[in-house]
């Protein structure tokens, strides 16, 4: 087919494709630009319209002074409680999947298939059905309104996702590679610490993104789990957005959203490749 | 000889995951089989473990509020996984087209599902606002009588979360469909171009049909995010006006933590696990007996 | 007691047996070849010898010491796999000293070793280098060099020139049979390409479904195959089988008699085979003015020989005849063989007759 035979069609096609693009990006803007107005430009403009005196002044207050409830802290404190839940929470569950998923492809026993199988539903059931007992297990441990129990939950919440996404990875390492280890003299751990991790870069980054970008997005864990001191960000930013206080500071709640959607956008931009193949690992099992 | 043992090192492995697996394994299906139970008794505010058969179940096919949170799953399901769906596909054809910009545009489409489904319902949540958002946008162009209060209509706002789920997941459909079109054999596509057919033509007969797998493993994983749909709700409308944006994951967290009905909280979880389990268990069964 | 000793090893997999009764005997320097086509077991035998399986019954002694149980690393041997295995992020010196390494044994030895395996396979420029960076032959001579490092008792091949194109492996099998000349340590090398099998082996076992058909020397396997499938196996082109019956004390095939020694008619007296299978290798027919006649169907010219395919009234019969031939296609030939040249199988068992 001749380039010139399809101009037409590339026309349309990229007018498509741009205008597509406008859809997805406009909330985005229309988000950035909001929160750099104030209330009167708000209400003296329109949606799209671009600020006409831009200021920070509603992200300083989103931050540090907008109500959320009864407290007028900002966004700061949810901030810090969620960098304190994901941190511990993104380690660990990415550990506990790595060796879980080395287990399972590499030193296969009788009935782990199954185990696996089994495991498997852990990742696709809905978490309304653990709320309520797991409300019970915290509070009978006295975590349950803390950021360890939310780190808690979040690790167990992970496991099946994250030996998933490492099993399926590992499986594609030669089962040769591994006997030749053996042979070597190498062991269980040895084998892993210095043939197979030092392979395992890709999907450790994999894992990493796909679980730092959910659990610091979630909400569910945060709103049910959490007490007065340990609310994550999420939480915080749908206190501040939905408080029924009389006057509505739309530029507040924009700034206050672009905070809490900040990080993972940024490791997105960053490291969006690995975003994307964590997506299709997980749901297309290859 | 005695029973030899086995080769060594086959009990470190088992050791190893055993405690992560166990632990994962009370968590998943011990605490389903707790749940069904506080479905099955008189819990309240507090749990009470007291029998009471299938009267919760009963109570909560009566309750109204139920039945507005059911039907809504069904337009909000309906609607959501079929545009995504349909977006998706759309959006992986168009980039499939060796474009220059790809990685760019791909970027572009894919970016809101990096963000939380809360930032997602505040952001068109003020989209969205009656009097200053798209409404008050519209009229500024010259349309005066322009009216999109669906918002805070409660005949209509379900839709609004629906534009919203759109809006977020169709890049996640995009990004597994055109993982899809890649792994389709190029020989093919050029064996029906030495055939004379055309390329929409391509697409449509054989192209679309060998993106069968991916479609159902796209499909199986948006409804089960549809039937997860908490977030968005909460943040966009809060379930209302009212109750009439509510889905089972809302109407089940009002039950359980705000209006002390723990057990019918628990049985609508349960009906939730069975929505879900009624697609994942079958696909997950097909899948793992096609890998053997 | 020989350097390997496998007594009656079984293994059994789920309801198929895999190997049903395996027994071999291996000197001390000894190079033995398990050959045969896929499926058959040779792998799996390995894979008991190294210590990466366990046979279902029956046990596994290198020297006198039974090792049917012990793990991998406990059994002094060093394997070379059919994908080398190399390990990606180390390069190649930490390949070669890998094992040695997991044994503790301390760096100057270590890196001792590494220069005298390097110079013996000629790869001390490639020390430095990672696996990703060698050719398909170079990873090969790696693998080697990462076994010899070791110096172990015995030496396992699983198939190490399958992966290489056609010419290469004619090198490389001329370099593992030097090495063995030069280091005479135990080697258990498994192929299923009877060419490596015959040109590398001190004893060949040809096994099929899981038994050993037949364990002896590359003469004896090629001049008097035990049974028609290593008859069949062993040779290129194959033997010509020729389905005859008994007549009087010999054997025809479609009226045609077919010529038998004094010993073999003796045998098949005492033989109670019913049907006949005649076996005559290519190169040992060759065209005469008298014989069998036929028509030519049609050659292979290689260079140094030619394989012509002939429609006899017995079958049609392959031959090897040296350099070109003059005759063409379609003309009418005789082909003519001696008695002492040809196999005798029961037609029922494929066991040899004479």
């Amino acid at each position: 087919m001749s380039p010139r035979a399809l101009t037409w069609h590339r026309v349309i096609l990229w007018t498509a494709l741009i205008l597509f693009a406008i859809w997805f990006l406009t909330p985005l803007y229309v988000m950035i630009v909001t929160s750099l107005k104030d209330m009167d430009q708000i209400r003296g403009g329109s949606l799209l319209s671009l600020p006409s005196a831009p200021t920070f002044a509603s992200w300083g207050k989103a931050w540090d002074q907008a109500c959320t409830g009864t407290d007028c802290g900002g966004l700061k404190p949810f901030f810090l409680n969620s960098v304190a839940m994901v941190v511990p929470a993104v380690a660990i569950s990415t550990t506990i999947g790595c060796v879980n998923g080395y287990v399972l492809s590499k030193w296969r026993f009788r009935g782990s298939e199954v185990m696996f199988a089994m495991l498997l539903f852990g990742v696709f059931m809905p978490m309304q059905v653990v709320l309520l007992p797991m409300s019970q297990i915290l509070g009978y441990f006295g975590i349950a309104s803390s950021i360890v129990g939310l780190i808690v939950m979040h690790v167990v919440a992970g496991i099946p996702s994250t030996t998933l996404f490492f099993r399926n990875y590992y499986v594609g390492l030669p089962d040769e590679l591994i006997k030749a280890a053996m042979l070597d003299g190498a062991g269980f751990w040895r084998i892993l610490w210095r043939v197979v991790l030092p392979l395992s870069t890709p999907i450790l980054v994999v894992t990493l993104i796909w679980q730092f970008t959910n659990i610091w997005n979630d909400f569910l864990y945060g709103v049910v789990f959490s007490g007065a001191d340990s609310k994550p960000i999420t939480v915080g930013l749908n206190n501040l957005a939905n408080t029924t206080s009389s006057v509505k500071e739309y530029n507040v709640d924009m700034a206050a959203a672009l905070i809490a959607a900040l990080p993972t956008l940024f490791v997105y931009v960053v490291a969006g490749k690995y975003f994307v193949r964590g997506l299709t690992a997980g749901a297309v099992k290859g | 000889m005695s029973r030899p043992k086995v080769p060594s090192a086959s009990w470190l492995p088992k050791l190893v995951v055993a405690p992560s697996f166990l632990l994962s394994f009370f968590f998943i299906y011990g605490l389903i089989a707790w749940n069904g139970y506080l479905s099955l008794s008189a819990s309240h505010m507090l749990p009470n473990y007291d029998y009471v058969g299938f009267s919760n179940y009963v109570d909560l096919f009566d309750n109204d509020r139920f039945h507005v949170a059911l039907k809504n799953m069904l337009i909000f399901g309906v609607l959501f996984i079929g545009g995504a769906m349909a977006l998706g596909l759309l959006l992986a054809i168009l980039l499939d087209q060796k474009i220059r910009a790809e990685g760019v545009l791909r970027t572009v489409y894919l970016y809101p599902m990096a963000i939380s489904f809360i930032v997602t319902g505040t952001a068109w949540k003020w989209i969205l606002n009656p009097g200053l958002g798209i409404e008050h946008l519209v009229q500024s162009w010259g349309f005066p009588n322009f009216q999109f209060d669906w918002l805070v209509d409660d005949q209509h706002a379900i839709y609004c979360v629906v534009i919203a789920g759109i809006w977020q997941a169709s890049g996640f459909v995009m990004a597994l469909f055109l993982a899809g079109l890649r792994g389709i054999d190029e020989s093919i596509i050029k064996a029906a171009q030495i055939d004379g057919a055309s390329l929409p033509r391509i697409y449509w007969r054989i192209v679309v049909p060998s993106l069968r797998p991916v479609f159902f493993s796209t499909l199986m994983v948006v409804s089960h995010l549809s039937i997860k749909s908490f977030d968005l709700v909460i943040a966009l409308t809060s379930g209302g006006p009212g109750y009439s944006t509510d889905l089972p994951a809302t109407f089940m967290y009002a039950m359980s933590f705000s209006r002390g009905q723990v057990a019918m909280g628990a049985a609508s979880a349960t009906i939730m696990l069975c929505m879900v389990a009624a697609i994942v268990v079958p696909y997950l069964y097909s899948e793992l007996r096609t890998k053997k | 007691m020989g350097a390997l000793t496998i007594a009656n090893v079984r293994k059994t997999f789920g309801n198929v047996e895999i190997l049903k009764g395996i027994d071999i005997d291996v000197q001390a320097g000894e190079f033995l070849i398990l050959v045969g086509p896929s499926g058959c077991g040779k792998s799996t035998l390995l894979n008991m010898i190294a210590g990466l399986d366990a046979p279902s019954a029956g046990t596994i002694s290198i020297g006198d010491r039974d090792v049917t149980w012990l793990p991998p690393k406990d059994r002094d041997i060093a394997m070379v796999f059919q994908s080398y295995a190399l390990y990606p992020n180390m390069n190649v010196a930490q390949n070669i000293a890998f094992g040695l390494e997991m044994r503790k044994v301390p760096k100057d030895k270590r890196d001792e070793a590494v220069q005298r395996v390097a110079k013996m396979l000629q790869i001390v420029p490639l020390l430095d280098r990672k696996p990703g960076q060698l050719s398909g032959g170079q990873r090969q001579r790696v693998a080697m060099g990462r076994a010899l490092a070791r110096d172990p008792k015995l030496f396992l091949f699983d198939e190490p020139l399958s992966n290489l194109d056609a010419k290469l492996r004619v090198e490389m099998r001329a370099e593992i049979k030097l090495l063995h000349q030069r280091t005479k340590t135990t080697t258990v090398y498994v192929t299923h390409d009877q060419v490596e099998a015959m040109t590398l082996g001190d004893r060949i076992a040809v096994m099929k479904e899981g038994v050993v058909q037949q364990f002896g020397t590359p003469e004896d396997i090629y001049a008097r195959p035990a049974t028609r499938f290593v008859a069949e196996f062993i040779g290129s082109p194959a033997m010509n089988m020729i389905p005859a019956v008994r007549s009087g004390g010999g054997a025809t095939a479609n009226g045609i008699d077919l010529p038998l020694t004094t010993a073999q008619r003796e045998s098949l007296q005492s033989s109670k085979a019913g049907k006949l299978t005649y076996g005559l290798r290519p190169e040992a027919a060759q065209f005469a003015a008298d014989g069998v006649p036929g028509t030519l169907r049609f050659t292979e010219p290689t260079g140094p020989e030619t394989y012509a395919t002939v429609e006899t009234a017995v079958g049609n019969l392959t031959l090897r005849v040296p350099g070109y031939m003059s005759s063409k296609v379609g003309d009418a030939v005789h082909v003519k063989w001696a008695a002492e040249a040809t196999h005798l199988f029961d037609g029922d068992t494929d066991k040899r007759i004479g």
